[in-house]
């Protein structure tokens, strides 16, 4: 962990500090547009040693890795998140300037190294045009420059414009890398700063000058940088901006200036950059293309995979193995792993003398090993089709094509890949959410993920449906129980539909930023750089949720098996989540479960599980079901004293019909399976979905209030089913 | 005339951009400034967003916020380069 946070321990250093902190390594960040390739650099550059941690204050992952140069110098390499401009109205987009000047809590870079896309190089220069100014030391990677066709940019023309090296690259194939590292090495030492003789209008530079005074010291180097953030000041700082740690001076003197010039600064600024680069431009290619090959190729293929109908058509099929591979190809995997963790618990079980250490030990601990590595198998194919996706350009499309949709409910169209994962499984749904650029649609995104109906309910909603409602059919041809399973999907989609929209317009409001959304060219899929993020997302999980994972398995360990019962051998009350159907021993009359905290405490929040339906038996389970939602049909079957190792629900489903009242009647009715099955449906019953929560957000504030929303609406909802039911004489 | 008004395939350029300043503002960033060539590619299938090609790159906007770019036909000789920005400085700019 130490090593990820260089930044922190490095601390803020006086502005231009290049020379590297004893015993830390230069620092060269990797700057640029989004879809340059940066991250297939950086993966070049620094192989199998890149660590991801996060940015101070934002959720935003910031990657870093070590990397050789030529001469065995070691050097840091950190990929900044691709953005088109430094100028920001964010927290999230203040990280790209705060990094290049090495401001707050980051440390200076010795070198940036611009990654352009060169087959889009007209508004890949407006970017190092603003490094240019600031004066930083800059050396530009012209990646993709296989992609360029005949025509590619003339690297000699661009060191001529800028002043500083240049080097073609295909990050992707591999060429130029080494160029790349001798250039790195020698600009490590020539520390070459651009020269770009802009024309801002005479008023403009006046106005910056004048600004150039309210630059904190910090800032202030009393070179041509103090007027480049002065214009960066102008065309960041706003009233309402989001930016964090501006200077208050800075702040007001920006805002006085803007409204005394009464003149368009932001046209000023931008289009003087933007007349640059068209002037200059030219000089760069031997003749100017409008179309680059790739972009011709993949317009073609655009007419197709975009079309009202074969777009369409493709789109449901791709999603249908995603979703497919989800939902099923990961069960054999998923399988192998219970029954890996199941012969592990047994192995222990006969090893072991009897006692509370061996219960801790296969019930706490093994059960909640078990349960981090079962997400692996959806995790890891999840990642592998957003690899691809990404990688080739398709996810764009998808955006493209479900934004109307995503929209509507206030969502992005990037917003549309997690929430289908999230009928598999919440947990990679929500790590998915990743692929979103903005915090606020990630957190929205995150939020309703879990309303969708998972697999874990199924278990649930097939014994209920299966013990509470008769296998009728309605109108003479609908089965009923079929009928309410697909009820009970579109009962959910509508929930998750509407909880967006509230949710948006409340709770996580945030200021609409309009859609831009880029469509890069069609590429091939790396192999590589897919393998390389599944394997960062599994590890990143199995650290950071897994660990909340295993604390809450023995903390229901714990709950549902203290006190102990005096029998010398209590049933195990089988908290291990998908291991559901393992451990508990022989069937007992009266069950241990029942006499546990659990079991108190489900008794003890009868009073209020009543005006839904459910007594302590069906509250025991509900608690049992935190573990994970299928976890309840074991912890139910532990209350009936039920040997939970056998597969067959028919005793279960016996038992919860044979159920009685004092006055003789069934206990269950099927109103109060509706008003179950709809608890199950919205309340967060999934302490993993939680930790996922946690880790992504990076506070406990969001898994709790996810938490307490979909629990108290949940409670609203069978309550008022229930209740309206009971009075209609059902 | 508004880039939301013209018709899929036509090629216009850029007169001046409206609306809420921090859009506004990346937008021009992103190489629309005055007198840049903007093509409406295609409108996505179910009507919203509208994809745009300029400068090389294929953006797309929602179409509403289209209608925040002002745009005019291209002048007589639609050269392979972006246009002389002298349009761009002019004083009539809408912020």
């Amino acid at each position: 962990m130490a090593s990820t946070t260089t930044d922190s321990q490095a601390g803020p250093q006086p502005p231009g500090a290049s020379a590297p902190v004893a015993g830390s390594p230069p620092l060269v960040l990797l700057v640029g547009n989004p879809n340059t390739g940066k991250t297939t650099l950086f993966n070049r550059l620094t192989g199998q040693n890149a660590r991801i941690g996060n940015y101070p204050g934002v959720t935003v992952e910031r990657r870093s890795g070590s990397s050789r140069l030529d001469g065995n110098r070691l050097v840091e390499v950190v990929d900044l998140p691709g953005t088109y401009s430094l100028s920001a109205r964010s927290a999230e987009e203040q990280i790209a300037l705060w990094a290049v000047l090495g401001q707050g809590q980051y440390r200076a870079p010795d070198l940036c190294v611009f990654v352009a896309d060169a087959s889009q190089l007209s508004r890949n220069l407006y970017l190092a045009l603003q490094l240019a100014e600031l004066g930083l030391p800059l050396l530009i990677a012209l990646n993709m420059i296989d992609e360029a066709g005949e025509n590619p940019p003339n690297t000699a023309a661009i060191e001529r414009l800028l002043g500083v090296p240049c080097v073609a690259i295909s990050a992707r194939r591999g060429s130029g890398i080494s160029a790349l590292l001798a250039g790195m090495e020698r600009a490590l030492s020539d520390k070459p700063t651009a020269r770009a003789k802009i024309a801002y209008p005479a008023e403009l530079l006046a106005d910056a000058d004048s600004l150039v005074k309210a630059l904190p010291s910090s800032l202030r180097q009393g070179t041509e940088r103090d007027r480049a953030l002065a214009l960066w000041a102008l065309t960041s700082i706003e009233e309402d901006d989001e930016l964090s740690e501006i200077d208050p001076e800075l702040r007001r003197a920006t805002l006085a200036l803007r409204k005394a010039s009464r003149r368009d600064l932001d046209h000023e600024v931008i289009a003087a950059r933007y007349t640059f680069i068209d002037e200059h431009l030219p000089e760069l290619y031997r003749r100017l293309d409008r179309h680059p090959r790739k972009r011709q190729l993949s317009e073609r293929a655009d007419r197709i995979v975009l079309h009202p109908v074969w777009g369409f058509a493709l789109f449901m099929l791709v999603m249908l193995v995603v979703f497919q591979s989800l939902f099923s190809w990961s069960d054999p995997a998923i399988s192998l792993i219970e029954d890996a963790f199941s012969w592990l618990r047994g192995g222990l079980t006969t090893l072991l003398p009897a006692g509370i250490f061996r219960d801790f030990l296969t019930q706490g601990i093994v059960s909640g090993l078990g349960n981090v590595l079962v997400f692996l198998p959806q995790i890891l194919l999840l990642f592998f089709f957003i690899g691809l996706l990404e990688d080739s350009g398709y996810m764009a499309r998808v955006a493209y094509l479900m934004d109307r949709i995503m929209k509507a409910l206030g969502l992005h169209g990037r917003a549309f890949v997690p929430m289908l994962s999230g009928f598999a499984c919440a947990v990679p749904a929500i790590l998915a959410t990743r692929t979103m650029e903005r915090q606020r649609d990630r957190l929205l995104t995150m939020l309703v993920i879990p309303l969708m109906t998972c697999s874990a309910r199924l278990p649930v909603y097939t014994l209920i449906i299966g013990a509470l409602f008769p296998p009728s059919r309605a109108f003479g041809f609908v089965p009923v129980q079929g009928l309410l399973m697909v009820g009970m999907y579109g009962f959910a989609t509508v929930m998750t539909l509407l909880s967006a929209g509230v949710l948006g317009r409340t709770v996580v409001k945030g200021r609409k930023i309009p859609l831009i959304l880029e469509l890069p060219p069609y590429r091939l899929p790396s192999l590589r750089g897919t393998l390389k993020m599944m394997w960062e997302r599994a590890t990143v999980f199995l650290k950071e949720a897994g660990t909340v994972i295993l604390a809450c398995t023995v903390a229901l360990w714990v709950l549902l098996s203290f006190p102990r019962a005096p029998e010398a051998t209590p049933p195990a009350p089988a908290v291990a989540g998908a291991s559901a159907r393992i451990s508990a021993g022989p069937a007992r009359p009266e069950s241990p479960i029942a006499q546990s905290y659990g079991g108190k405490l489900g008794h003890a929040i009868e009073p209020a599980l009543k005006p839904l339906g459910f007594d302590w038996k069906i509250g025991v389970g509900l608690i049992g079901a935190f573990a994970a939602r299928e976890v309840f049909v074991a912890t139910l079957g532990l209350v009936y004293g039920i040997d939970a190792d056998s597969d067959d629900p028919t005793p279960l489903r016996d038992r919860l019909r044979a159920e009685t009242r004092a006055d003789g009647k069934p206990a269950y009715t099927p109103l109060m399976g509706l008003s179950l099955l709809i608890f199950f449906a919205i309340s967060c019953q999934c302490m993993s979905t939680l930790a996922a929560v946690k880790r992504e957000t990076k506070s406990y504030k969001w898994p709790a209030f996810m938490f307490a929303y979909m629990t108290t609406l949940a409670y609203l909802l069978s309550f008022t089913v229930f209740q309206v039911g009971r009075l209609l004489g059902f | 005339m508004l880039l939301s008004e013209i018709q899929t395939g036509q090629a216009v350029q850029v007169v001046r951009i409206t609306g809420q300043s921090s859009f506004r503002r990346r937008l021009m960033e992103l190489g629309l400034v005055p007198g840049t060539r903007v093509e409406l590619v295609r409108v996505a299938p179910l009507g919203d967003p509208v994809e745009l090609l300029v400068r090389g790159a294929s953006l797309s906007i929602r179409k509403a916020e289209a209608g925040v770019i002002e745009v005019a036909h291209l002048s007589a000789s639609p050269a392979e380069k972006p246009l002389p920005k002298t349009v761009g400085l002019a004083p009539d700019l809408g912020v």
